[in-house]
């Protein structure tokens, strides 16, 4: 074994590798969409593989942003952020989407994407909800009935722009409690108010289960909810305490039903009753499931992209792509003939390694992204245009052949690493500080220059030291 | 051998008034353009809403600006050539976005009876995402540049050099922003992405021939600065030449065939890569010489 049989040996293990690396993702993207669909469902996706962004396959982009003020004040923000992406994912998992990627991004922002899914309001009634319930008493004392009829005699609503009370309904309510809207019962009707005592009696987060159930009477869909072990022991006593008071069932400020408890609740369950649509209930009983936000979030970007524009942009852009690559290649062999054949090997080499490298870190391929490729590429082409013009020089001044190729990669060496590492300098910078798409950017630009580097410096001077044992007299360039 | 460029002998140095006449015009065009006009900046940078339909019978740009003049809403629309879709963008409004978005779809119901159209895209953008976007993008170009700058300074033992490879990266970027001011074409994310490859690209082109430069003042120690920027640039004009008509006919096959979405992107890229060519030749090199000529 000799140093050549090393480097022969290197590009012919990396080249397995790749292919090896690569298998998953084509195997994936030659299935058709209904198949796709199917292994999504049940959670069967290959981990490391290329994914598709939005941009190219549809789908809806979130940014949520934590409301901070509304954050129990002994939570510090880390924490809060990292419980609200694990609810985020436990409500996406159970509502049964592909992959979703969920990442924080800057200092209280949460970005969601969910591919496949442009219907936006399904995606912001599962994403954008609190799903903080609550438990309160309600207050039936005079004064909230005198407050209560104020607000009834009000034209408008009694919550002023900035959320907060009215100041002369303000005065009015007794001390301890919260004016809350009760969910609309019917189209058009008029919201009707509840005066609740301060403090919560319960919360969701004792909660087990929340499940959709069918009124009895009505078929209407309600939400049944268990409370565990712990929750049923507080509950009990709760209403042991408060038998013949109103309790309200509170969803995200909102008063769902307001019953009167009869006698101590023992079990754990309750129901909450409503007008619910089938779906509106699902969705519920999925985010009650998976708990309530730390905070309320704030949707601050939505981006949809219908599947067809998807479709469309990326079988547009592949046709274009594949006929750019083409004439590079039919060039290439036309101009440069055997050196260009060497070229070409190195050229579509670099893009497997690239290929197999993003789906080995499971990156996601966006339009920016595709930018980086191209100008990695460009940059390959560069580096083998570079390296044949060197080697047409020398050939100009009659070197003999085997002296001729070292020359040329040395000469071309210092110019094809000078030009890398400043575009790589940016690369870098754009990584560190850039956000979302521009990330996207710098990351296949920073695989695509290692890639072309190693392809067309490396591999390429192995096939010509390999060209070289067998003593030829002529270099076909 | 097959060969395009036969040796040259072109004297650049002597023709560098004129290149900085026709960069500094082109630089003043799209300065004017954006004075004027303002960059189409999208909403990636406003912040705002973007609804983009496609209507199934073919429909004219007027007729869907009055639709959604008649609807009450104040937006920009913005066509793409041959697909019958439209974009229906609402800058600056951030509350009820679905609200505004429905508003503008009853309205073209109810103004285009019996045109069917289906929603390709929704896109909403709060305003602090916008700001920090761009905030973010200057701030890592900027270091990058400061970045190329050193370490071209470094490599080449002369900090004027990096400064006039950053200066020919400059030009480029402004040359295509003001292109894309006067075409009318929308500023996004993804054309930032152009202008950072665009970037990439030209220097890339012109430490190459920094290179031949550093190699040909060791072989040459005793030639005048104006002839050996000279020989260096005949010398790599070959090279020059192939790779940049290589990159620029794939970015001509994606601006011709590459469909509506990525055509903004692709337009920047092909007037991009013509001035990172002509960059390095005009600006680049003779601002080398122009500097140190004036030192010595």
């Amino acid at each position: 074994m000799n140093k050549l049989h090393w480097k022969l040996g290197l590009v012919l293990g990396l080249v397995i590798l790749s292919v090896w690396l690569l298998y998953p993702t084509v195997e994936w993207y030659t299935k058709t969409a209904d198949e796709r669909g199917k292994l999504e469902a049940v959670q069967m996706r290959p981990k490391r593989m290329l994914n598709l962004g939005l941009d190219l396959r549809g789908g809806t982009h979130m940014l949520l942003e934590l409301d901070v003020e509304k954050l129990d004040k002994k939570e510090n923000l880390n924490d809060a952020l990292a419980r609200a992406i694990e609810i985020l994912r436990n409500r996406i998992d159970q509502y049964g989407v592909g992959e979703t990627p969920i990442s924080r991004q800057g200092e209280r922002w949460i970005s969601v994407d969910l591919p496949g899914i442009s219907n936006t309001e399904e995606a912001e009634n599962l994403i954008g909800k609190t799903a903080l319930l609550e438990f309160r008493l309600v207050d039936t004392s005079a004064e909230a009935e005198k407050a209560l009829t104020k607000v009834a005699d009000l034209a408008e609503s009694p919550f002023g722009k900035d959320g907060a009370l009215l100041p002369e309904i303000a005065k009015l309510m007794p001390r301890n409690t919260g004016l809350f809207r009760a969910a609309p019962e019917e189209e058009g009707a008029r919201t009707k108010y509840y005066v609740l005592s301060s403090s919560v009696g319960i919360t969701g987060a004792y909660l087990e289960n929340a499940r959709v159930s069918t009124d009895e009477q009505f078929g209407y869909p309600n939400i049944s909810f268990t409370f565990n072990k712990e929750g049923g022991k507080i509950f009990e006593r709760y209403t042991g305490d408060n038998v013949g008071k109103y309790l309200a069932i509170v969803l995200d400020g909102v008063v769902h039903s307001a019953p009167v408890i009869k006698s101590r609740i023992g079990g754990g369950s309750g129901e909450i009753t409503g007008s619910f649509t089938m779906e509106v209930a699902r969705n519920l009983a999925i985010i009650l499931r998976a708990g309530a936000l730390p905070a309320p979030v704030r949707i601050i970007e939505k981006r949809v992209v219908g599947p067809d524009l998807g479709e469309d942009s990326i079988k547009k852009g592949v046709t274009a792509s594949l006929i750019g690559f083409l004439c590079v290649v039919v060039f290439m062999v036309t101009y440069y003939r055997a050196g260009g054949l060497v070229a070409n090997i190195a050229l579509g080499l670099n893009f497997v390694l690239l290929m197999a490298a993003m789906s080995y870190f499971s990156a996601t391929l966006t339009l920016p992204g595709i930018a980086g490729m191209i100008l990695s590429l460009a940059m390959a082409i560069d580096a083998n245009v570079l390296i044949l013009e060197r080697m047409r020089e020398e050939l100009a001044l009659s070197k003999p052949i085997p002296m001729l190729i070292p020359t040329a990669y040395e000469k071309a060496w210092t110019a094809i690493l000078d030009s890398n590492v400043t575009t790589w300098i940016a690369a870098v910078f754009l990584f560190q500080f850039g956000s979302g798409p521009v990330k996207g950017f710098a990351v296949t630009l920073t695989i695509g220059l290692l890639a072309g580097m190693f392809t067309s410096v490396f591999v390429t001077r192995a096939i010509y030291e390999f060209w070289l044992t067998s003593n030829p007299k002529e270099l076909s360039i | 051998m097959m060969n395009l460029v036969r040796k040259t002998n072109i004297d650049f140095i002597a023709k560098r008034y004129v290149f900085f006449a026709v960069s500094g015009l082109a630089i003043a065009a799209g300065i004017v353009s954006v004075g004027f006009k303002g960059a189409n900046l999208g909403l990636d940078f406003t912040g705002g809403t973007l609804l983009q339909v496609k209507f199934e019978t073919p429909v004219t740009i007027a007729e869907v600006r009055k639709t959604v003049k008649d609807a009450g809403i104040e937006a920009g629309i913005q066509t793409f050539t041959g697909r019958n879709a439209f974009g229906i963008k609402v800058k600056g409004r951030q509350e009820n976005v679905n609200e505004i978005a429905d508003k503008v779809l009853r309205g073209l119901k109810a103004g285009m009876p019996g045109n069917a159209f289906i929603e390709e895209r929704r896109d909403y953008v709060g305003p602090v995402v916008g700001r920090d976007l761009s905030k973010k993008a200057l701030f890592a170009i900027i270091l990058s540049l400061f970045g190329i700058i050193i370490y071209v300074a470094f490599r080449f033992s002369n900090p004027v050099w990096g400064a006039a490879g950053v200066l020919a990266l400059l030009h480029d970027v402004f040359v295509t922003f003001g292109a894309m001011s006067i075409t009318n074409r929308e500023v996004d994310l993804v054309v930032v992405a152009a202008l950072l490859t665009i970037a990439g690209y030209s220097i890339n082109d012109t430490i190459v021939i920094f290179d031949r430069m550093r190699e040909n003042i060791k072989k040459f120690p005793k030639m005048r600065l104006g002839e050996l920027v000279n020989v260096s640039l005949n010398e790599t004009l070959s090279r020059t030449l192939i790779t940049n008509a290589t990159v620029l006919g794939v970015v001509a096959i994606l601006f011709f065939f590459g469909g509506d979405v990525i055509n903004n992107f692709a337009f920047a890229m092909l007037v991009g890569s013509i001035c990172g060519t002509y960059s390095t030749i005009a600006i680049a090199t003779p601002l080398v010489y122009q500097w140190e000529y004036k030192n010595k």
